[in-house]
């Protein structure tokens, strides 16, 4: 009995201790416990934290790997193979690296997804949407860089038409590829740098990003499906009505999603570490070569409703803007959306109907960018990238006609 | 039950029997190796096959014979008796001893590393092509290939399997095979077996790690549904109390 309280208070004790130092308890209870979040979350509301998830364990196996990787052209596409068949466990780490790749951008655009569902970017969480496409942005670097370390041909090919579409750039155009190339064409210097961003200027931007975005995050609380404030109800407690702690509530939920993720990230990571030539492609199978284009040149599955955008258009030049301008128009959306309700469950027909044209030209830009740019699928990429941006264009237009419905003042079910 | 067996059964020899049935006919592009990376015996015969047959000429530049011996369980003394190349050890690449410059001087070409070759174009692709070696007069090496056209290589396998001649129609269609001189030593049924042994060495060596991963999948898979169903029931009763 005597040992029990000499225990619990030495235990007190050291708590006291650190929580003078490091106020442990304090930020536990601020941004977990006392942080208040809707009850009515939907499978829609997994993906940040899965997102977060992903880049944890890309961090994670990326380190394991940058212990055995070795940038060069004389040597990278080597040391990816000796990964793969020397290093105990390597070829796990590496399928969890390229399939991780792969998941980061299916979490990223459904989470992006819904917002577009609930109407999450608009006021007061403008801010919040710019630092997520600033995330966005950067994951498209890290990925593009990450792409090219392995040398293989595709990564070489790929490249090569990535870093030319800077050239498009009147005046600086071609002094800029120079630039970025440090060469004259995708060399060592190149690789050597990309290796660079990949592994530390990239991730440490997004660190700095995410760390924004969840601060951001939490000046405003989570949006959700009914896109009802919560704040705006509190109870006489000084808590909204309509929320319920983070946790236990949602880091409990957030766990079931995290094993349904796993499941489904185990089950390619094991079975089909390629995807069927998705993830990871065939003719990355072959080293870097500069004397053998493979036969059609596509980037990973996450660019292509972009790269698809590009040779929709005749002109080069133009293509270039309008691929650009097809990823930053994101950007603008909170400006563009003038609808006074912000949740799918009470806008109109019309702004569904636009959001129907938005997830269909999306998903056959993406079949498109796969396939070879000739005959038909070049008319059909026309005329999805037409409705693409007539979504984004037509915005403020057809936001402020939508017959929307009224928005109840509480959340009355919970998901 | 038995139907379900009859089923699993039908499906397993579904694309031996294809590969099998597909001998003569036009449609080669159709194809299928049909090799079972499980068969030990197969991948043994598969690595004799390449060490007798094609490593003469190709490398498997990132395979050690060490590691053959483990991955397909073949002691250390019949590995060094039957499989390393002159002058190999044990630990030893597998590496062909043909120099590169007389390859470049005689084929006008190195031939290509084939570690990868299964991952880079399919097994598929790699069964297709040793069996489509048909005579040609044109080509350098007598023979030229279907689903390589052009390529630098002899046909070396054509004791085996005698050599053919290919048909083509009026529009340059390809027709079919018709035997051209003697036949091979292996009937057709066991040339098949032959390229197929050896294309199922050469996926293992393209990726030897897919002998067990599948099986340590089920297990990883196996621990996170206990581990997803464990998280949801504790989820459930914290739950209880929101309204």
């Amino acid at each position: 009995m005597a040992n029990d309280t000499t225990a619990a208070a030495g235990k007190g004790g050291f708590r006291a201790w650190l929580n003078k130092r490091l106020p442990v308890d304090e930020f536990m209870q601020s941004q977990l416990v006392g942080y208040y979040a809707p009850k009515n979350f939907n499978v829609w509301y997994f993906f940040g934290s899965l997102a977060l998830l992903v880049f944890v364990m890309q961090i994670f196996t990326g380190i394991f790997l940058t212990m055995h990787f070795k940038p060069g052209e004389l040597t990278a596409f080597d040391s990816v193979e000796y990964i793969m068949r020397e290093v105990e466990w390597g070829w796990m780490i590496r399928y969890m690296h390229s399939t991780g790749a792969s998941m980061f951008f299916i979490v990223v655009y459904l989470h992006m997804y819904r917002a577009l569902l609930y109407g999450s970017y608009k006021a007061p969480r403008e801010l919040l949407w710019l630092i997520g496409m600033c995330i966005y942005l950067a994951l498209m670097a890290e990925a593009f860089f990450g792409y090219v370390l392995p040398w293989g041909n595709m990564s070489y090919w790929g490249a090569q038409v990535i870093v030319n579409l800077f050239g498009t750039i009147p005046a600086i155009g071609p002094g800029l590829v120079e630039w970025i190339r440090g060469d004259y064409g995708i060399a060592d210097a190149t690789l050597g740098r990309f290796f660079a961003l990949h592994v530390i200027a990239l991730p440490f931007a997004l660190a700095l990003l995410i760390v924004l975005h969840l601060v951001a995050l939490r000046q405003n609380g989570s949006n959700n499906p009914e896109g009802i404030e919560i704040k705006a109800k509190l109870g006489p407690d000084g808590k909204p009505l309509d929320g319920i702690p983070f946790h236990p509530y949602y880091t409990l939920k957030d766990l079931v999603g995290v094993g349904l993720f796993l499941i489904a990230f185990a089950i390619v990571v094991f079975f089909v570490p390629t995807f069927g030539g998705l993830f990871l492609e065939r003719p990355n199978f072959e080293p870097a070569n500069a004397l053998s284009t493979p036969t059609h040149i596509a980037p990973v599955w996450y660019f292509t409703p972009f790269y698809a955008i590009l040779r929709a258009v005749p002109d080069q030049q133009l293509g270039a803007l309008l691929m650009g301008l097809s990823v930053v128009v994101f950007l603008f959306l909170p400006w563009l959306d003038r609808s006074p309700v912000k949740a799918i469950r009470y806008r109109g027909w019309i702004w569904k109907l636009a959001l129907a044209v938005f997830t269909v030209s999306f998903l056959a830009l993406m079949v498109l960018g796969l396939l070879p740019a000739e005959g038909t699928y070049v008319t059909l990429a026309r005329i999805f990238s037409v409705g693409y941006f007539g979504f984004f264009v037509l915005m403020p237009i057809y936001t402020r006609i939508d017959p929307v419905k009224p928005v109840p003042e509480r959340i009355s079910n919970h998901a | 039950m038995r139907k379900l067996a009859i089923l699993v059964t039908a499906l397993a020899f579904a694309p031996a029997a294809f590969a099998a049935g597909g001998g003569g006919t036009a449609s080669w592009q159709q194809w299928h190796a049909g090799n079972e990376l499980g068969d030990r015996a197969s991948l043994q015969r598969g690595a004799r096959n390449f060490i007798n047959y094609c490593a003469g000429c190709h490398s498997l530049k990132y395979v050690r014979y060490q590691r053959i011996g483990t991955d397909l369980a073949i002691s250390d003394e019949v590995l060094k008796e039957n499989l390393l190349l002159p002058g190999a050890k044990i630990t030893d690449y597998v590496l062909t001893s043909m120099p590169e410059a007389l390859a470049n001087e005689w084929f006008g070409i190195v031939p290509p590393d084939l570690s990868l070759i299964t991952r880079s174009k399919g097994s598929d692709y790699v069964f297709q092509f040793l069996k489509t070696f048909y005579v040609d007069p044109n080509a350098a090496t007598g023979t030229n290939n279907l689903a390589l056209a052009g390529t630098a290589m002899p046909h070396v396998l054509s004791d085996l399997q005698g050599l053919q001649r290919a048909v083509f129609d009026e529009h340059g269609a390809f027709v079919g095979f018709e035997a051209a001189g003697a036949p091979g030593q292996l009937s057709p049924a066991a040339y098949d077996a032959f390229v197929r042994d050896t294309v199922n060495f050469l996926e293992y060596a393209g990726e030897p790690a897919k002998l067990h991963r599948a099986t340590i999948g089920v297990w990883v898979v196996l621990f996170l549904l206990l581990f997803t169903a464990l998280a949801w029931l504790l989820k459930q009763e914290y739950w209880k109390d929101v309204h």
